[in-house]
């Protein structure tokens, strides 16, 4: 029997499930997206704007070998699908509506940009950055200095930092605005956050703390001139950037009655509430997080672990979504940070979760262990690589914080003759406890 | 439309750098204009140009990578600037190798320099010798300044910029002074990309000059045979490749703005490895040939008869590819092993021919020719009008990858018995493209990242480049 499985969006989730199930010969594949032919790396889009990369090296799997594949590639927007059929219905580029049945259904729609409802947000020169197209809108609004002297961007999350680095590369003023007292507090501890900032401000961002988007001013023209903020500031600016975080792309389901909250529920095996569908990738979201891991996880390899965990499943091996222990990266202008296992900021912070933190010129590492068996819980590093799959391994044995900080050197993943931080971090750690 | 347009003072330190080109040329075609002080104003133009240049563009500005606008600038993403700097690179390479009278005048500039180092009068070499070696420090010192944050790379660029002017320049200049006789060696300079070593003339020489000539050639034996294996296994073939070769020294230093124009593509790597393998034969044979004809001449004259000579490189090549095959049969692929043994065989076959016939012809070609034919267009069109004429094209380590032969024998050191790799982080990466697009030898790193896969390629020289763009971490160099 050659089912047909549909996969709408091909995001990371969707790309990896059906290059998987090609592979294995399983099904016959249809991955329809209305985004971009060819699958592409999102978390690179920065990279493009900043002259470091070229679209076309946004591409993980060459055109050669999509074109090569037997999977079926659909440009189109998904308008509704309606399973009591097993049916969905796609606008094409040519903007005619068609319908498509399936056997089985993997939704892989991803996110997208959080907006609120602010005073003049549909002014020109607002954007998030989130698609292919955000690019096109930034090369339109701020290609250079001249044309886009100054830049607000609203919200200080991974993706606001981003932007706020790519304006910098092309010398346009840009002031960051927080809500928080800290830089991203819902993650951060805050010497952790404090380590940033100082970072990001000799990057000569203008980093404003406590604050909030009120609303945004236009010019005669439409394009925006300057916004205004709740505590009465005005800020003159030619484009204003909206990160206020990112949500799951389900607005097409509405009228589907698949069981929706904010994402799309699923259980372990990723199946929603019809037995045909499943969801992956950011706009799943798990109906029983495990435990120290969040519902709906926006993040690039989890999206790719739930599409190499679903092709297992479809393959005759039904396999349980299994993230283990939670990690992460990101980079902040220059400073890369790593995260592994749970490191909490105060607001979140468990009772029993002791940090410790040592920093010095711009490296840092905070550790989280149990405050009574001295079990050690995560780490937060900027500046120094440490070796994923060891750190790991010390969270899941639980092996004690004093063990680590002596260990510490065996997880050293920085480049040959960097220089060794360990003793350093020992010696602080022996003379605190 | 960009701002990534240069500023203006790296305008004027561009300027300042292009008139001591002007000032070199002028000097040369109007051999009165200035006469020797012309050499120094231009050289020091040059250098006040490119120094200008780096510190207008780096100081100031944190540590970290710095590829804004790499694919926005003409120069760096094959643009007409590309096309113009490509184009008068390659002309001076075809004038350098094929027509120096024309470089008369502009020779006659660098005697008072020759003279003062080893006495002699300037040739062509001696003009390519200096233009090089000041390439690779001015540039070497604008890439360290690139790179303050990574040890790794400034150290390697040290050592590069050590290796070029101590044991290429210098060293050879001052032997030359010491014994007029002995030629030129650069020792750091290994067979086969040192490809004349075993000629007829360059024997002569080594031999005619008592020990310290003796001493000379079995040093430059041992390095093919030794020395190079020993540390390609502790190190892989980088410490070759990236800390001491001078075609590597330029590629990295001159050539760093251009390395991401390296052919990703899977038709390039099949080419690369089909090229290389067949250049590695050519330069194998050739020398094999020379020496036997050069044994032939008198074979009763030395040690070594040519019959002999012939028999224990044959055995010595037979006993290296059969164990290649045998033990480490499960690390090439299939196409791999098929075409190792078919150019083996050819070569194999074409020594029998030369043991045989008693003469070193290759199908009635005397190999004194096949070699002068390979110093031709691999020696000097390849590794010199393409390899370095075309960086701004072709990316900085065209000849590097496809054309040279030490490239290939360490290579098949480093791919077969090495220590050397670059271990993956866990799951980290993001499959941003990075590590792909800045890889000089067009090795897609990212297809290896985002599977967990540690990179163990035959063609990494390496560089580090791909470990220090990456985002997020995933990748080091280990050895
Ligand atoms: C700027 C930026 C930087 C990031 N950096 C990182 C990072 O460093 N690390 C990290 O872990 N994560 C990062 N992320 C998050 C990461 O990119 C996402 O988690 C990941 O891309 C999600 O993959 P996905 O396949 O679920 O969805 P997506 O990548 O969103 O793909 C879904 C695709 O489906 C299409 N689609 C949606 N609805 C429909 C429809 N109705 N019909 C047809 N097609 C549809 C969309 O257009 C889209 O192309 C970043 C995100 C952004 C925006
Ligand atoms: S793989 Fe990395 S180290 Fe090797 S040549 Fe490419 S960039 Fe350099
Ligand atoms: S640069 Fe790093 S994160 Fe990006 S693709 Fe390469 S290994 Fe992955």
């Amino acid at each position: 029997m050659n089912e047909k499985i549909v996969i709408i969006g091909n995001g990371i989730a969707g790309s990896t499930l059906a290059l998987q199930l090609a592979k294995e010969g399983t099904g016959s594949v249809t991955l329809i997206s209305d985004e971009s032919s060819y699958f592409f790396s999102r978390t690179a889009l920065m990279y493009v704007y900043m002259g470091h990369l070229t679209k076309e090296q946004l591409e993980p799997l060459s055109r050669e070998s999509w074109d090569q594949s037997p999977i079926q590639r659909v440009k189109a927007r998904v308008l509704s699908i309606n399973p009591e059929n097993k049916e969905l219905s796609f606008r094409n580029n040519e903007g005619e509506v068609k319908q498509l049945s399936y056997d089985r259904l993997v939704i892989a729609t991803g996110s997208k940009p959080a907006f609120y409802d602010w005073n003049g947000q549909e002014a020109e020169g607002i954007l998030g950055l989130y698609h292919l197209s955000d690019l096109e809108k930034l090369e339109k609004w701020a290609p250079n200095a001249s044309a886009c002297p100054e830049a607000v961007v609203i919200g200080g999350g991974l993706i606001g930092i981003e932007l706020c680095e790519m304006l910098l590369s092309r010398q346009i003023k840009t002031t960051l605005i927080i809500r928080e007292n800290f830089f991203w507090s819902s993650h951060l501890p805050e010497s952790d956050a404090q380590l940033v900032e100082k970072h990001i401000q000799s990057h000569h961002l203008n980093l404003i703390k406590e604050d909030e988007l009120l609303e945004i001013r236009a010019d005669d023209t439409g394009r925006v001139a300057s916004i205004q903020t709740k505590k009465g500031e005005t800020i003159s600016c030619n484009l204003v950037g909206l990160t206020t975080g990112v949500r799951p792309n389900i607005e097409f389901l509405k009228t589907s009655r698949l069981e929706l909250d904010k994402g799309i529920l699923v259980d372990e095996y990723l199946k929603t509430s019809d037995p045909s569908i499943y969801a992956i990738g950011d706009c799943a979201q798990l109906r029983n997080p495990l435990s120290n891991r969040s519902a709906i996880e926006p993040v690039w390899y989890t999206s790719k672990l739930m599409g190499e965990t679903l092709a297992q499943t479809f393959s005759g091996q039904p396999t349980p979504y299994n993230p283990g222990i939670w990690y992460n990266s990101a980079k902040f202008f220059d400073l890369e940070y790593q995260t592994y296992g749970r490191v909490h900021p105060k607001a979140l912070q468990p009772e029993n979760e002791q940090h410790f933190h040592w920093e010095t010129d711009e490296k840092g590492m905070t550790f989280a262990y149990d405050k009574t068996s001295g079990a050690f819980l995560g780490v937060n590093t900027f500046g120094i690589r440490l070796n994923h799959r060891i750190v790991s391994s010390w969270i899941e044995t639980a092996i004690t914080i004093q063990e680590v900080i002596r260990r510490l050197e065996e997880a050293h993943f920085d480049p040959e003759f960097s220089n060794r931080y360990y003793k350093q971090i020992n010696h602080a750690f022996v003379q605190n406890h | 439309m960009h701002s990534y347009r240069t500023t203006s003072i790296q305008k004027v330190f561009t300027y300042m750098g292009l008139s001591g080109l002007a000032v070199l040329i002028l000097a040369g075609f109007t051999a009165s204009f200035l006469k020797s002080t012309g050499l120094f104003i231009g050289l020091g133009l040059i250098s006040i140009g490119v120094i200008g240049y780096t510190f207008s563009s780096y100081s100031g500005l944190p540590a970290g990578i710095k590829n804004n606008g790499v694919w926005h600038q003409s120069l760096t993403s094959r643009g007409i600037v590309a096309w113009v700097v490509g184009v008068i690179l390659t002309a001076f390479y075809v004038t350098l190798y094929f027509y120096p009278e024309h470089l008369e005048g502009l020779i006659r500039l660098f005697d008072p320099l020759s003279e003062g180092l080893s006495g002699k009068k300037a040739s062509q070499w001696f003009v390519y010798g200096v233009l090089y070696t000041l390439a690779i420090v001015l540039f070497g010192i604008k890439f360290i300044i690139k790179y303050k944050h990574s040890k790794y790379q400034k150290y390697r660029t040290y050592s590069v910029i050590f290796f070029q002017t101590i044991f290429a320049f210098l060293i050879p200049e001052i032997m030359a002074r010491l014994n007029g006789d002995l030629p030129y060696y650069d020792l750091k300079s290994i067979w086969p990309l040192n490809y004349y070593l075993f000629d007829g003339y360059q024997l002569d020489g080594f031999l005619q000059n008592g020990s310290l000539g003796t001493i000379l050639l079995i040093f430059g034996i041992l390095s093919t045979l030794i020395i190079t294996p020993i540390l390609t296994y502790k190190f892989g073939k980088r410490w070759y490749c990236s800390w001491v070769c001078g075609c590597g020294g330029l590629a990295e230093t001159a050539g760093d703005p251009f390395r991401q124009l390296s052919d990703k593509s899977l038709r390039a790597w099949k080419l690369e490895r089909w090229m290389i393998h067949l250049i590695l034969a050519w330069v194998f044979i050739s020398t094999v040939g020379v020496v036997y004809s050069y044994l032939l001449q008198a074979p009763d004259s030395y040690l070594l008869g040519p019959k002999i000579f012939l028999i224990s490189v044959s055995l010595l090549f037979s006993l290296v590819v059969g164990l290649i095959l045998w033990k480490r049969k499960d690390w090439l692929a299939k196409d791999a092993q098929s075409s190792a043994i078919a150019i083996s065989s050819v070569i194999l076959l074409l020594l029998g021919f030369f043991f045989f016939s008693e003469s070193d012809r290759v199908l009635f070609i005397p190999s004194y020719q096949i070699r002068s034919a390979y110093g031709f267009f691999i020696g000097s069109i390849f590794s010199g009008v393409i390899g370095t004429g075309f960086y701004p094209i072709l990316g900085n380590r065209v000849w590097c990858r496809f054309g040279c032969p030490m490239a290939a024998i360490l290579g098949i050191q480093q791919k077969l018995f090495s220590k050397f790799q670059i271990s993956t982080n866990g799951g980290q990466c993001i499959s941003c493209g990075n590590c792909s697009a800045y890889c000089e030898m067009g090795i897609d790193v990212r297809a290896y990242a985002q599977r967990e896969e540690p990179i163990k390629r035959a063609s990494c020289v390496g560089c580090g480049i791909c470990s220090a763009v990456c985002p997020r971490g995933v990748l080091r160099l280990e050895s």
